[in-house]
Order: C-alpha cells, then sequence, then structure tokens
C-alpha cells in the first residue's frame, strides 16, 4: 500500500502545524513568508540543503584560562589538545554554538534533524571528553542531516567521538569489546522490536569485525591498524541469512565495515526502524497496527527504493494525510530544547550582537542550561539510547513532564516574561510591547486574543478561556474600552513611563497565563 | 515456619481470632490482610521501601568478593583484582567487601545489612535497556510488561489512584522519585503512581485555572495529561512542603555524592512524617567497559568510587534515620540491570554479564550473607558468566509480603507468579520471616551434587528436599534456561533425577536447586 498523500487544504492552520514539528519555535515572519505557497514547496523549501555556519570559536578566553594555541575569537575545532585544561571550556563553547544554531536557524528542517540524529546516534560529550570530537561529530549531523542513511552509519561507525564513546578504539582482536557491535545492531540499525532477531553471537561477530580502530588525536580522525584486527571469518545468524563475511587481511580490514553495512542494509528491520523513530520524533509516539500498516511499513518501502536517502522520506512523511491528519496534530509535547529555543524564537527575543561573541556565547549558554534543568542537557543525554522521551514506552513524551519538571517549565517561562535573565549588563526578556504591537490589531482585545492564540498555541481554546484572558487586559473592567484606550494612549505617547507601565504590567499577566495553560506545553 | 503455622501456633487467639471468624477463613485473610478486612481500608503499614539503582551494570565480583575463590578470581582478572588483604572481610562468611565500602561494613557489623549473593533471573538479556525494563517491570525475560512492580503493587493498593487523591487515609503521595525523571518501575496499569521532586522545599506553585475542554484526539490525551500532573503538583506540594519544614536538623552527608543528596531528601521526607511507601533513588556510571581501576591500583578508580559513594551514602542515610527516630520504618534495597562478566578485558573493565549481589539493609533486615559464593573456577572463559542462584524477584515478593504485608492473593497479582520466599526480614516486625540462621545453616550441606561429573553422555543429579516445592534448573553459561528438570511438591528426603547431554555443545553448566527459601547451584561440565 502506498502512503496516503495530504490532499486537504494548506491554509495557515496546516503551515504553523507543519513548521512547529518542523522548526524550534516558529516566529510571525516564518508563516507570513511562506503564507500562500503549496505544501509540496513548503516541504521543498523546508529540505532545501545549505551550506555550513560558521564554526564555534573561543569564547573562553579569560583572566583565569587562555588556550594555547588560539586566540579569542578564533575557530578551535581543529586546534590542538593542549594539555587538556581548556576542553571543558571548548566543550562549553561547542554546546552554547550548538544552541546558537538553532536559536539561529533558518526556515529550514536541518537543525531539528541535526537533533534527531544526536539523539539517534546519542554520545555524551562527558565520556567523550575532547572538544574537537563532540564538534566533529556533530558536523557529521548537519552535514549529512538530509543525506544517505548508509553513508551516516559508515562514517558514524568510525567517527572518532563514537570509537570513544562506545569503546570502539579499545575493541582488539585479542579483548574484542562488544559495545558498539551490540548499539549498532540494537539501537542505530534494527532496533529492539520483536523482528529484530539478531542474537548474541551475532554482537560478538559484529565486535570482531570492527576490531582495529584507534583514533590519531592530531588528526582527529579514526586509523585502522591492521595489529590489532580479528581477520577470522565472522559467521553471522541466520537473521541475516547465515552470512559469513570473510575476515580480510592488512588494510583491506578496514573494508570489513562496509562488509557489515552492506549486511545490515539488506534487513528489512533497518527501514521500518529508522521510519519508527522519525515518526516517533516528528508526528507521535503512538505506533498503532494502523499506523505501522499504513504509514511506516510504506516510508520504509520509500527509504529502500531511493536507496536508504532520507530526503525522500522526511518529503513523504511531512506531505502525507497522516501527518495533517486531525488526530495527530498538536500532540507533541515539546522537548526541554523545543520548548526553551521555541519560546525565544516566537516571542523574538534580541539576543547580544555577534561582535559581543563572548556575551552572545555565554546567553546561548543560559537558554541551553535551562533545558538542562528540564532534563534534556544538550551533548549529553543520559545514555547511548538517547532520551527516554523519544523510546521509553508507555509514556514517551509524557517522560518529559511530570511533577518536577512541569513547575520548572513554568518557572523558565515566567521568568521570561517577567525579570528575564541578565549578565554583563546584557539582557534576554520578552518585550510584551514590541511583541504585541507586531499583531494587525492589538488595541481590540478579541482581536488580539485570538491572534495570540493562533500563533503561541496550535489548539483552539474555549470562549471561557477567553473570557478570562480578556479579564486580565481589562483588569476585571466590563469593556472592551479600557484596554482599547490604554493601548491607544501608549501608542500616542510611547516613552510615557506610566501609560508604558499600564500596558506591560497587564501584557506580562496575561503572556504568563497563556504560557502557564497546559496547551502552551504541545507543539 | 509457615505462615500459618506461626498464626495458629503464637498470636494470642484471644485478640485477633474474633474478628476472623466473622465470616472470613484464615486462607483468605492471613494476618497481614488484617487490617485492610476490617477497615476495608489500604494495607495499613508504615513501612518504607527505598530503591537504589546503580544504573550502568554494576560489577558485583568488584563489590561483594568470594574470598573462597580469590585464587581463581585472580586468574580470570589479574589486572582488576582487589588486593586481598584489604577486602572487608563479612563475619565468618567466606565472602568480602569492597575496601572502599567502610561505611557498609560498618552497618554490616552492626546486623543491619544482608548481601544476597547472585542474584538475576533464567535466560537473562545483555542489553542495558532491555534488562532494566525486566528487573522494572519485574517480568520473565521473553515477556514484554508495561507496568513496573512498584506501579502494580500500589495500583493493588489504591486502585482508584490518581481519581479521588490525595484523601484523609493517603494525604500523602504513594511514591517519589528523587530526580526528574518518573522510574518505569512506579508506573500502574493506568498512571505512573510515582511523583518526582527534586527539592522538596522550593516547590514552585502552579495556577489552577479555567481549562478548555480536551478534544478527542490525541493531542486531547496529552493535554489531559498535563493537567493530570499539573493537579498532582499542586495537591501534593502542601504535604511536601510541611514534612520537609518539620524537619529542622539532620545527620552529617558526604559532600559531592549524588547519591547522598537524594538520600538526604527522603530521610527528611520520612522524618517529616510523609506516608510515601516507596521512594527512587539512582547512581550511574556502573558501565565499566574500560578503565574499572587505576591500573596496579586496583582499589581505586571509577568502581572503587561509585562504591565508596554508595557506601558512604546508604551509611549516612541510615544514621540521619536513626538521629530522627524513624529507622525501624525504612528498608533499603540497591539493584543494578546486571553484573559483569567473571573475565576482565584488556581495557582493565569488564563488559556485560549475568547474576551479581543485591543488598538490603535496614534496622528490620537479618543481617548477614544469603546464599553461597558463586563458584569461581580456574579455567574462567571471557563467556563465563554467574549462574543465577536467587530470583531478583523473589527478594520483590519478600518484600510485599514480609515488609509491605502484602496478601498472597494480591501478590500474585502483582508478581504474576509465585516466587520463592527469602529470610530478608526480621522475625518480629509486622510480617513474618524464616530466620536467615536456618538457610545458612542448611547452606553448609551441599543439598545438590551430581556424578559423574565431568559427564559427556548423562550424569546424575542428586538432592535433598526438606519437604515443599521443589525445583531444579539448568542453565548454560549465558544464564539460558536449558532444562527444569523437577517442578512440584517433594516430600522431606533425598532424590535424584538425570540430565541427559543432549548435543549440548561441552563447557560449564549449572544445575540450580530452589527448595522453598532454599537455593544452591551446583557447577557441571560437560565433556566431549
Amino acid at each position: 500500500m502506498a502512503l496516503e498523500v495530504y490532499k486537504g487544504s494548506f491554509g495557515k492552520n496546516e503551515l504553523t502545524h507543519l513548521l512547529k514539528r518542523c522548526l524550534f519555535g516558529v516566529t510571525r515572519a516564518d508563516v507570513s513568508s511562506l503564507l500562500g505557497k503549496s505544501l509540496n514547496e513548503v516541504v521543498d523549501y523546508l529540505l532545501l540543503d545549505s551550506s555550513l555556519p560558521m564554526f564555534p570559536i573561543n569564547n573562553y578566553n579569560d583572566g583565569s584560562a587562555n588556550d594555547a594555541t588560539i586566540p579569542a575569537g578564533g575557530v578551535w575545532v581543529n586546534a590542538p589538545y593542549g594539555d587538556g585544561t581548556i576542553n571543558s571550556r571548548r566543550v562549553t563553547s561547542f554546546k552554547s554554538w550548538w544552541t546558537g544554531q538553532m536559536l539561529t536557524q533558518n526556515v529550514s528542517l536541518r537543525e531539528k534533524m541535526v537533533l534527531f540524529w544526536h539523539n539517534h546516534f546519542a554520545t555524551e560529550t562527558a565520556v567523550i571528553s575532547d572538544a574537537r570530537y563532540i564538534f566533529k561529530q556533530n558536523n557529521l549531523f548537519r552535514t549529512l542531516a538530509f543525506g544517505s542513511f548508509k553513508e551516516m552509519v559508515k562514517q558514524i561507525t568510525i567517527d572518532p567521538g563514537m570509537l570513544r564513546y562506545l569503546n570502539g578504539y579499545l575493541n582488539t582482536k585479542t579483548a574484542p569489546d562488544e559495545n558498539y557491535g551490540r548499539e549498532l545492531q540494537e539501537l542505530f540499525t534494527m532496533g529492539k522490536g520483536p523482528d529484530a532477531k539478531f542474537t548474541e553471537a551475532d554482537v560478538k561477530a559484529a565486535a570482531r569485525l570492527l576490531t582495529g580502530y584507534r583514533v590519531d588525536s592530531v588528526s582527529i580522525t579514526s586509523i585502522f591498524d591492521t595489529t590489532r584486527h580479528d581477520t577470522t571469518d565472522k559467521q553471522f545468524s541466520a537473521f541475516y541469512n547465515n552470512k559469513l563475511i570473510k575476515g580480510r587481511i592488512g588494510v583491506d580490514g578496514a573494508k570489513e565495515v562496509d562488509d557489515i553495512v552492506d549486511m545490515l542494509f539488506m534487513q528489512n528491520q533497518l527501514a521500518l526502524h529508522v521510519c519508527r523513530r522519525l515518526y516517533t520524533f516528528f508526528v507521535y509516539y503512538d505506533i498503532t497496527p494502523a499506523v505501522e500498516q499504513n504509514v511506516i511499513i510504506p516510508l520504509a518501502e520509500i527509504f529502500r527504493t531511493n536507496n536508504y536517502q532520507i530526503k525522500p522520506v522526511l518529503k513523504a512523511l511531512f506531505t502525507s494525510n497522516d501527518f495533517f491528519t486531525a488526530q495527530n496534530r498538536s500532540c507533541n509535547i515539546k522537548s526541554p530544547i523545543d520548548l526553551v529555543v521555541g519560546l525565544c524564537r516566537e516571542f523574538e527575543i534580541v539576543f547580544p550582537d555577534g561582535l559581543d561573541y563572548v556575551n552572545l556565547y555565554y546567553m546561548w549558554d543560559y537558554i541551553r542550561g535551562q533545558a538542562s534543568t528540564i532534563q534534556q542537557n544538550i551533548g549529553d543525554p543520559p545514555n547511548v539510547a538517547g532520551w527516554p522521551a523519544y523510546y521509553q514506552s508507555p509514556q514517551f513524551y509524557e517522560l518529559w513532564v511530570n511533577s518536577d519538571t512541569l513547575p520548572k517549565r513554568n518557572s523558565f517561562t515566567d521568568r521570561f516574561i517577567s525579570a528575564g535573565y541578565t549578565r554583563n549588563n546584557k539582557k534576554i526578556i520578552i518585550d510584551p510591547l514590541v511583541y504585541t504591537a507586531k499583531f494587525s490589531k492589538p488595541e481590540d482585545p478579541d482581536q488580539l486574543i485570538n491572534d495570540v492564540i493562533d500563533h503561541l498555541y496550535t489548539l483552539a481554546v474555549s470562549a471561557q478561556v477567553k473570557t478570562f484572558l480578556k479579564s486580565i487586559l481589562l483588569s476585571n473592567q466590563a469593556s472592551n474600552i479600557y484596554w482599547t484606550e490604554a493601548w491607544t494612549n501608549y501608542k500616542l505617547d510611547p516613552t510615557n513611563t506610566g501609560k508604558i507601565n499600564i500596558v506591560t504590567t497587564r501584557l506580562k499577566e496575561f503572556y504568563k497565563y497563556i504560557m502557564n495553560l497546559e496547551e502552551y506545553q504541545l507543539s | 515456619m509457615k505462615r500459618r503455622e506461626f498464626i495458629t501456633k503464637t498470636l494470642p487467639a484471644g485478640v485477633l481470632l474474633p474478628s476472623l471468624i466473622n465470616g472470613f477463613s484464615l486462607k483468605a485473610f492471613g494476618a497481614s490482610s488484617l487490617l485492610s478486612a476490617m477497615t476495608s481500608a489500604s494495607e495499613e503499614t508504615d513501612h518504607v521501601l527505598v530503591i537504589i539503582q546503580l544504573n550502568g551494570g554494576n560489577d558485583g565480583l568488584n563489590m561483594v568478593i568470594p574470598l573462597q575463590y580469590y585464587d581463581n578470581l585472580m586468574l580470570a582478572r589479574q589486572n582488576i583484582i582487589l588486593p586481598q588483604d584489604k577486602i572487608i572481610k563479612l563475619g565468618n562468611f567466606s565472602t568480602g567487601l569492597h575496601p572502599k565500602m567502610t561505611g557498609l561494613g560498618d552497618l554490616y557489623k552492626d546486623g543491619k545489612v544482608q548481601v544476597i549473593q547472585s542474584v538475576g533471573y533464567p535466560t537473562p538479556n545483555f542489553s542495558h535497556f532491555r534488562a532494566t525494563d525486566i528487573w522494572q517491570s519485574a517480568s520473565d525475560s521473553n515477556v514484554q510488561i508495561q507496568t513496573g512492580w512498584a506501579g502494580r503493587y500500589l495500583g493493588e493498593e489504591f486502585p482508584n489512584f490518581p481519581v479521588g487523591f490525595p484523601n484523609t487515609v493517603m494525604p500523602d503521595p504513594l511514591a517519589i522519585q528523587i530526580g526528574s525523571f518518573l522510574s518505569p518501575a512506579f508506573q500502574g496499569p493506568v498512571i505512573n503512581m510515582g511523583m518526582a521532586i527534586s527539592d522538596p522545599v522550593n516547590f514552585y506553585n502552579l495556577i489552577n485555572g479555567i481549562q478548555s475542554p480536551a478534544p478527542n484526539t490525541n493531542a486531547g490525551k496529552e493535554l489531559t495529561y498535563i493537567r493530570q500532573v499539573s493537579q498532582q503538583t499542586q495537591q501534593y506540594a502542601n504535604v511536601i512542603k510541611t514534612a520537609a519544614n518539620k524537619v529542622k536538623t539532620q545527620g552529617v552527608y558526604p559532600t559531592g555524592n549524588a547519591l547522598a543528596d537524594q538520600l538526604k531528601v527522603v530521610a527528611r521526607l520520612i522524618g517529616g512524617g510523609l506516608k510515601t511507601r516507596m521512594y527512587m533513588v539512582n547512581i550511574g556510571g556502573f558501565d565499566t567497559h574500560a578503565g574499572q581501576v587505576v591500573a596496579n591500583a586496583n582499589d581505586t578508580g571509577t568502581h572503587a568510587v561509585l562504591l565508596q559513594k554508595v557506601s558512604d551514602a546508604i551509611k549516612a542515610f541510615m544514621d540521619d534515620l536513626k538521629l530522627q527516630g524513624v529507622s525501624k520504618r525504612v528498608a533499603g534495597m540497591t539493584f543494578s540491570e546486571f553484573g559483569r562478566r567473571i573475565k576482565s578485558n584488556a581495557g582493565v573493565g569488564t563488559d556485560h554479564g549475568a547474576a551479581a549481589p543485591v543488598i538490603v539493609f535496614g534496622d528490620g533486615i537479618q543481617g548477614g550473607v544469603l546464599g553461597t559464593n558463586p563458584v569461581i573456577s580456574d579455567t574462567t572463559s571471557v563467556n563465563d558468566n554467574i549462574p543465577m542462584q536467587y530470583d531478583f524477584r523473589s527478594i520483590y515478593a519478600t518484600l510485599l509480603e514480609k515488609w509491605f504485608c502484602v496478601d498472597k492473593t494480591i501478590l500474585q497479582n502483582v508478581m504474576f507468579k509465585n516466587f520463592q520466599s527469602l529470610p530478608i526480614i526480621q522475625a518480629g516486625t509486622n510480617c513474618l520471616s524464616t530466620d536467615i540462621r536456618t538457610v545458612n545453616q542448611e547452606s553448609g550441606q551441599n543439598l545438590i551434587t551430581n556424578y559423574p561429573n565431568p559427564f559427556s553422555t548423562r550424569t546424575t543429579i542428586k538432592y535433598q528436599s526438606k519437604g515443599g516445592h521443589v525445583l531444579i534448573q539448568v542453565f548454560n553459561t549465558m544464564g539460558k534456561l536449558i532444562t527444569t528438570l523437577q517442578d512440584g511438591i517433594k516430600t522431606a528426603g533425598a532424590y535424584s533425577v538425570d540430565f541427559e547431554n543432549r548435543y549440548y555443545p561441552p563447557g560449564v553448566y549449572y544445575a540450580r536447586l530452589q527448595n522453598e527459601e532454599l537455593a544452591q547451584v551446583r557447577n557441571m561440565m560437560i565433556v566431549r
């Protein structure tokens, strides 16, 4: 059965739904720039390839520590490791920079795919503990974000950071280490589903096959050491059709990676597993038998027939009827990153200028830290399976929200509408006046409420809730005119502190309440 | 002694029996269910269980050392083995504790720690995630269960939760996870029965206002979920704050120890009077594939630091509970998703393994070592694993029955099967228990033997039954259940059963005897 293509209307609601799933928060400009284009045009636009961003820089020199080889403002990603004292600062620089990439993203699916791949091929900076490897891996995800999954698997298998994270660099013929051989199958390609029937023997065979890699910390690459490679044949189980991978001698031993990747990509389970992961990440976690039949299986077929290119799969998913069905709208509980980066983007929070990169990186890192507080520290997922919200049945995304994190989420949104965050006399904060003034008719409270709800939520709210929201703007007065006058007075005299305060205090309470309502947690 | 015997023999009939005679049979209402029968309320118990999860797969052989096989262990893991003279000896047992676990060693001397040897389950899984799921759901290895064992227990006790909660009978959270992610162990039949908190003092107050109806879509499901969490947070915020604020002073805890930080919160909540029954805390980093010890200083390094944290944290926690006068209410246990391989690897580490010891602690615990040391041969090969002596679900079942006074029928619903009951809890607590001394006296004998050994075609397994249920299982070194030779009631006496080699590969096999609370494992060898 072919995947059912979406044939319904593609208006502002549908565009917003698509963009909220593909970006971290959506600005009103994002929507208006694409409104009127067809679904196909928009998805093609989201999937356009683009050049790589500027690499992370030395934002960290200060009185107490200085990078021995890279001047302030210089790119450190290929610099020597040095004596190790500067590494943790580079890791922080990397994480700040990565958060910055999300905050300053174009209208493109790329950054969300980078996070998807990071969760799929999860590693921890705390374990890799070399910022250069960490960056290199992240750059691989960005380079191949929409590319060939087969190429991705090959490259990640001998990626220096991954070799270190899953002990591949210690995997030798005399002391095989099964860590990577297991996760390659269990997490990265076959999955743990009931039909992924690879065996413990397959884990051991894969481990032996992958022996011989080391990491060169000068060139930041993996190197194949023939003396450490197990050159005997590797027998795989009936699940892999009893595939026998002949041991290769000498430098040819490195080609066994191609052999095992070829074997893995012969398995139907691989495409099914990756498509389920994509569906869980971008649509919903409940993969019912109907979804499996009508969406996952056809998507996997597209994946296979396109030689494991990711782009055609994404195109098919985001133009499918299933993606736009009412059942699947607004059901994504925002991940911590989606919540904190999304808030900054949708409220157009102004960050320090790029020339003031020290403060800019600090602010980016503060945002990263906020997501970390509510359980998503990019670069350091809990373990090699990534975040439980994407695999832990039966709760999945619901795991993001519990009695500890929900108050903290509310505390975060409250802070950004009230005090904001200040460092070195720079402040990041929602400016409710600037945000409100960009709506079409801010003086009309009914219109304003509708516009704000349309922008910040994807769910409709009841008339009762709107009435309550209006009571905040009206300070419980009976008529719209009170708000209209307050706003108009401010616009006529925009530097008058008293008039500013009148509208600001009401708007702050108004937005605070909107973000405290549970609807704000959904995307 | 069986529960029924205990009731009929030792309870003063005049006190308890009249209410039992009132239409209820002894079988339907064991002693532990009495209050529940009389009050129609949930089980009355002020007992608390604290579960410490050691994430990553703890190397049990580096924590609890079978000293009698030290020389063979040296052959198997020469690059990581602890110096023999530094190991803390556990009483008269030929078993020792890691040198950095002095706190736990002191508690052991006070009779407050029980080490349960070689805990696992048939056909173990070597994947972190699946193995963790198995420990948390208490399922068989080949069965997927989406609820947690603790969640099922709480679901039996409080079937209506969260509707109508909190209430006067149960004003407090049923279970608390310290940290931000709720453990799947607390997943009940309908909803996760636990709540997550990290800091009980600075509890953020939520708004509680007007709501839009939830649509009948996936979004509606998630919206409703978030609203429920929001309401719970609100409802429990005050009781948690109040409990936390009642405790003005606490004992001294080590710094730089995340587990101690968590247990400190737990002690504070227990001391403050919360009726919460279960707490879950955790400490990660046990996946020591490489660099488990500092080479040539094997009592230091990653694993030593972790074990010291565990030991120091438990000691500080127990001292604090005593200071607050609540130590009699609390039992604790550690678990990890699996142990590690007997043989170490060249990276000064260990790969994923099978059975490993579990530590239980508390005033009400029978101190000692339960079970025999795992046998370490002088020819350990890379794939050899510690065979299971006790099923981890026996520990859960025992704690539920003897610590939380859960009756047998409910126990069956929670655990799905009838698991062996173990002598963990002291006699004289609310619920009843076998004496650990009986087990250890019996364990001095070889209750299961085989001849010939090694063998190629057939061997005869001889075993003793003290009466009651007998289970004889044969496992391979990967822990896979090869066959069950006996599963039924055997009156007291000596028996034998043949085990035939049905083209099994040569190597070590384990014959496991389970006879009521007794368990022993015999190493057998198949040769060509």
